[in-house]
């Protein structure tokens, strides 16, 4: 897992082939990695270390959660829609000691390459789904919360129980 | 009556609040504005009060709550209406990465010569990450491109990431 200041993690990510072998091994390394890490329900692969658009997200069980597309990986994502905005606190595997206050969309709508196929897939997702989603977004345009919080007053340190 | 601003410093414990608006309330004093914060155990916070005395005499009276806390205090007199005229817009800087000496000072002084007003700062250091966040007024008409290229030039300089948006207010 890279952590903030890795510079990976302030890079714009490049677009990659649904189709080619190192984008479906991404995808299952994604996968894999957000299994293996407590509470995570999203990452994206400038946090394992690749600038390439590709994320995967898992809402399940999340007691926040409304829409739940289930365990998705989506290549080249496009945000179609971002609506109804609402403040809440998040944090970030990256940033793992601090939290802050950020306004996201409630609603979006996503568009995406599903890999190894390459077929399109559509996300319509809302509430803590949608967060993750536009979090997870901001990870392929080289930005943290840290770039959106609220104001000054908005970061905090993280609370650890482990 | 005349509002004092009243600074009290020290190592956080219970009870500092309350000793000092103690004091303050037995004076006939009413709190106004007031913040706090703590850094590093360090309880830092600034009360605005408007009582029927004057700051001598509210220094005077809580000379022995500082004593017995152990507390740096302060107190002033400020004129009725000191905020700033806000005629610029509201912004969120963030900045972060490395942690090295200068960062602050840095932005703060690019800031500064575009007449940029930090009202809110805060900075955290997370092992070897390092965040600052300020609220900033710029002033009306302030080249945004101009600003934004310069930032981006300075934090590449510092080996940091810098990023502004307008701290918009949505009205419900």
């Amino acid at each position: 897992m890279r952590l903030a200041p890795d510079p990976v993690l302030a890079t714009v990510a490049a677009p990659v082939d649904p189709c080619a072998a190192s984008t479906v091994e991404l995808a299952a390394d994604l996968l894999a990695t957000m299994r293996a890490s407590l509470g995570c329900v999203g990452l994206a692969a400038p946090q394992v270390g690749v600038a390439a658009r590709v994320f995967c997200l898992d809402v399940t069980g999340h007691r926040k959660a409304r829409s739940c597309a289930g365990p998705v990986v989506v290549v080249n994502p496009q945000l179609l829609l971002a609506e109804d905005p609402e403040q809440a606190r998040e944090g970030c595997l990256s940033v793992p000691d601090l939290t802050g206050d950020v306004l996201r969309a409630r609603r979006v709508v996503l568009r995406g390459a599903v890999p190894g196929s390459g077929a399109p897939v559509e996300l319509v997702a809302d509430a803590f789904e949608a967060r993750a989603v536009l979090h997870e977004l901001d990870h392929l345009d080289g930005k943290l919360f840290l770039d959106r919080v609220a104001g000054a007053h908005s970061v905090f340190t993280r609370k650890r129980y482990l | 009556m005349t509002p004092l601003a009243v600074t009290v410093l020290g190592v956080d414990r219970p009870g500092i609040v309350a000793a000092v608006t103690g004091v303050l309330d037995q004076l006939g004093g009413n709190l106004e504005d007031s913040a706090s914060s703590i850094l590093r155990g360090q309880f830092a916070m600034t009360l605005i009060v408007s009582a029927p005395v004057d700051a001598e005499q509210v220094r005077a009276r809580l000379a022995p709550v500082a004593e017995a806390l152990d507390l740096t205090l302060a107190v002033r007199p400020v004129p009725p209406v000191t905020s700033h005229p806000g005629t610029g817009s509201s912004f969120v800087l963030s900045v972060h990465g490395a942690d090295k000496p200068g960062i602050v000072a840095a932005v703060a002084g690019l800031l500064a010569d575009r007449r940029g007003n930090i009202t809110s700062l805060s900075t955290r250091v997370a092992g070897e990450l390092y965040v600052l966040v300020a609220e900033v007024e710029l002033p009306a008409g302030v080249a945004m491109a101009d600003l934004t290229a310069a930032l981006d030039r300075l934090a590449a300089e510092l080996g940091v990431r810098a990023s502004l948006h307008a701290a918009d207010a949505d009205l419900i």
